[in-house]
């Protein structure tokens, strides 16, 4: 792309895979930058989920890059052309990198709809079908830093055939092509970067074939689609990843769409991903949970040999709720099922436990608040629960990636996926 | 216990402060001390010291019945300058308990609110969930809506959560009856309420640190109230509520009520008219001499996307606002409205919560900030001119002007062109 500025500066490639570096030259001025292997701030229509400037600002280290979707925004189109300024103005954004996806990572949306020539979205007043010209006029009222070229990923569901997949692929290319030449047309894109899609389901050849074709097109850096949490399980997931990424170009970012857990995240990065979308504590805030996983890596002589005491209560707590241990993959619909990487604050014994969510934890919630209090707003409905689990949740996510990232600086991958995958000795020890 | 009473007038800051400090470490749990009187009208204003900080009055104090103002953090909450709030006994008395808000070191423990906390006795509840009470000498019979099982709220108990809550002013059980029902109900239920004052008063384990107020009533019969207003003040309570109105009654019977017991309440306590919230009702009714009020309109009307603004109310939700691109309220300091406009918030409706927590802010921030302007006009001796000219503002022309606000304001001196 003539004038790119995003550029990708690698500092470490682990083992050939797993890469460790920074994506620069973002937003407009081109000052804003993200270190990888990171994720983007997740917002529904420019809001992060349940919180006001105020509260959101209780967190320090939010990501630089904040994803709006098309499914919130497509509905909004008219408003935002007579507003003129785009939509970061529009929200009352100030100072973030804006980028636009085509769906809600956590938003399901039915199949069925996708032809040719458009793809769906749904608002909250139903089907809103977009032409590559609706979307691209879409991108120019919305005036992103960087947005997704227009996408056929619905090769999910497991009885998608091989001709359909081959589809999308060809769909997904062409929609690209119409995009860019749209885009290169278009003053007010001027400066906005591009991403282009891999699509090819669980098919390994027609993934080469996506990714080949694609980085020959002058895009800024590959969403990976098609691949999201319930779509396939974990090793095909690994597979196709790392295939496909050999024919992609080094210097330019992965972004994989619809993949939050933090195990699942801990294998695409060593498969070769950079960017995820943060959507995942959004989900855990939503069943009334509270991510609780352990992501130290710090040396301490007293913990070795020994899991640290949140994997501990961790294990203990979801064995005594009788949750699965299983992390359940093959079904899409159910990403609202509670992972192990959480506890369930509804849950009675929860109602007389006065430490905060996670000892140590710096968040707002858990310096001013207690399980206790969370438990009694939930069990009443109250709506300051979302609030305080969403600033709980997202802060410790972000903080799972910045130890992720130092990981891979210091040689300790190992060390943080046991960690956070629970270590397997221990964990047989402690069956009763 | 004695509420003590200071009156000031030309007192330096410093002595302000010092006064304050030396109140606040005092016995008493409370004191009035009367900044400003009006002249033309029966209004105050004061400072209302209470253990956890000084409070200004008048106050509008924001209803937080669970423990939590509904999606709004005690921080957001403190950051706008509310200094006092309400909670509720009947609900949290079931959930999560006084046990457990004992153990959490009470209610300002469990929710971390660091302010001052003022606590309704569950008496309410006896008119808004009707179907499931049974009133006797005993106290309020309550089928709870959650297991089926039969509480029993006395006085004794009231009390005894409201110890175990912590707040600041604790309320007593009245027996409450609608101010729609007329009748041997109501007399029967003044003078149980002056017998439940008195076992309240009895039961009071903290009275050294929480002040519990008495509430007058006598519906809308005048001589029921008068007789409720002489029975009451003969007892020793930091202050008094007047209560049994603002429940769909005419605000013309109304008004006369609250003006009635204004007067034959004592000046050095401080008067807390329950359930009124409106912006009309509120300046009307500081006029008539009461100091603090209570109201769940503002926050729960937000989360339905009504803001409040100085010309009446702004249904974010319509049609009308997906284009507006102005602030709720150009005039407006509050987070919302320093950040957002009409047409964002509108839209935001359809996607996330969030919308209803601005609105909520802002109206709170409206809320409070009509106080804090209507206390500045007494201080500044010109709350007649600033009744007028928030009645213009708020009314499209003089005709519109309720007849009762009309009356209430001629009976306390002020006309309105």
């Amino acid at each position: 792309m003539a004038g790119s500025k995003m550029q990708l500066e690698l500092s470490r490639v682990v083992q050939g895979k797993s890469r460790l570096g920074v994506l620069k030259g973002l937003g407009r001025t081109g000052r804003h930058s993200l270190e990888v292997p990171g994720c983007l701030l997740y917002t529904r229509f420019g809001t992060v989920p349940h919180l006001t400037q105020d509260t959101l600002h209780t967190m320090s280290s939010l990501p630089s890059v904040s994803q709006v979707t098309l499914s919130n925004i497509a509905e909004h189109q008219e408003v935002l052309e007579e507003f003129k300024d785009g939509f970061r103005r529009f929200a009352g954004l100030h100072d973030t990198v804006l980028y636009c996806s085509l769906h809600d990572p956590a938003a399901l949306c039915p199949t069925g709809y996708t032809t040719n020539k458009t793809v769906s979205v749904w608002g909250s007043g139903g089907r809103i079908e977009l032409t590559v010209a609706k979307f691209m006029a879409l991108q120019k009222t919305v005036q992103p830093d960087w947005y997704q070229s227009m996408a056929d990923g619905e090769t999910w569901q497991n009885n998608t055939s091989r001709k359909r997949v081959r589809k999308s692929v060809d769909r997904t290319l062409a929609h690209l092509d119409e995009c860019l030449l749209l885009h290169q047309k278009s003053q007010e894109l001027e400066g906005v970067e591009v991403f282009g899609v891999v699509e090819g389901g669980d098919i390994l050849e027609e993934r080469l074939r996506s990714a080949r074709e694609t980085a020959k097109r002058p895009v800024a850096g590959f969403c990976l689609d098609g691949l999201q949490s319930g779509s396939m399980d974990q090793t095909l997931r690994t597979q196709l990843i790392t295939a496909l990424t050999k024919e992609l170009p080094e210097d330019k970012p992965r972004l994989l769409q619809g993949v939050g857990r933090p195990d699942e995240v801990l294998a695409c990065v060593e498969a070769g991903v950079d960017l995820f979308e943060s959507f995942f504590p959004f989900q855990v805030t939503e069943r009334g949970c509270a991510l609780c996983f352990s992501f130290d890596i710090s040396p301490d002589p007293e913990r070795a040999g020994r899991a640290p005491p949140a994997v501990l209560e961790l294990n203990e707590e979801n064995k005594a709720v009788g949750e699965t241990q299983q992390n359940g993959d093959r079904n899409r619909d159910d990403q609202t099922q509670m992972t192990s990487f959480e506890i369930d604050l509804k849950d009675k014994r929860y109602q007389d436990d006065f430490r905060p969510l996670v000892e140590g934890c710096g968040c707002y919630c858990c310096k001013n608040h207690q399980r206790a209090y969370l438990h009694h707003l939930l069990v009443t409905n109250e709506l300051l629960a979302g609030v305080l689990l969403m600033i709980h949740n997202t802060t410790h996510y972000y903080g799972f990636f910045s130890v992720l990232r130092e990981a891979l600086a210091s040689d300790k991958l190992d060390l943080l996926k046991r960690r956070v995958l629970g270590d397997g000795g221990w964990q047989t020890g402690r069956k009763e | 216990m004695a509420a003590s009473t200071e009156c000031g007038s030309h007192t330096s800051t410093l002595e302000n402060n010092m006064s304050i400090k030396k109140a606040l470490s005092a016995a008493s749990p409370l004191t009035l001390r009367i900044v400003a009187e009006c002249p033309v009208t029966k209004a105050r204003a004061c400072d209302l010291i209470l253990p956890h900080s000084a409070v200004s009055t008048p106050v509008f104090m924001p209803v937080g019945t669970q423990g939590t103002l509904k999606g709004i953090t005690v921080d957001q909450l403190e950051g706008l300058g509310c200094q006092i709030c309400l909670g509720n006994t009947y609900h949290l008395g079931m959930r999560p308990g006084p046990d457990l808000i004992d153990r959490a070191n009470g209610l300002h423990g469990f929710m971390n609110w660091k302010r001052n906390l003022l606590t309704d006795s569950g008496g309410f509840q006896m008119v808004s969930l009707v179907e499931l009470s049974e009133v006797t000498e005993e106290g309020v019979k309550f089928k709870s809506p959650y297991d089926g099982k039969e509480i029993l709220l006395s006085p004794e108990k009231s009390i005894s959560i409201q110890n175990s809550l912590g707040s600041d002013i604790m309320m007593q059980l009245d027996d409450v009856v609608s101010s729609t029902v007329t009748g041997p109900r109501v007399e029967e239920a003044m003078h149980r309420s002056i017998r439940w004052l008195d076992r309240c008063i009895a039961a009071n384990k903290n009275p050294d640190k929480q002040n519990l107020f008495a509430i007058i009533q006598g519906g809308l019969n005048a001589e029921l109230r008068k007789a409720c207003l002489d029975e009451m003040t003969q007892r020793d309570v930091p202050g008094f509520a007047i209560g049994g109105l603002s429940g769909g009654e005419e605000k013309d019977d109304f008004w006369r009520m609250v003006t009635l017991s204004t007067d034959h309440l004592p000046r050095g306590k401080p008067r807390y008219l329950m359930g009124v919230g409106y912006a009309v009702d509120l300046v009307v009714c500081v006029a008539l001499g009461c100091d603090m009020f209570d109201c769940v309109f503002p926050t729960r009307t937000a989360r339905f996307g009504s803001a409040l603004v100085p010309w009446g109310s702004l249904q974010v939700k319509h049609k009308q606002y997906a284009k507006d691109f102005q602030p709720i309220d150009p005039d407006c300091q509050c987070p919302t409205c320093k950040r957002h406009s009409r047409a964002y918030l509108h839209a935001l409706f359809k996607n996330d919560t969030a919308a209803m927590h601005h609105i909520t802010i802002h109206n709170i921030a409206y809320q409070l900030n009509l106080m804090r302007s209507v206390r500045q006009s007494i201080v500044e001796g010109r709350f007649p001119d600033f009744i007028r000219a928030f009645m213009k503002r708020m009314f499209p022309s003089r005709d519109q002007y309720p007849s009762w606000a009309v009356d209430a304001l001629a009976s306390v001196n002020v006309t309105l062109e």
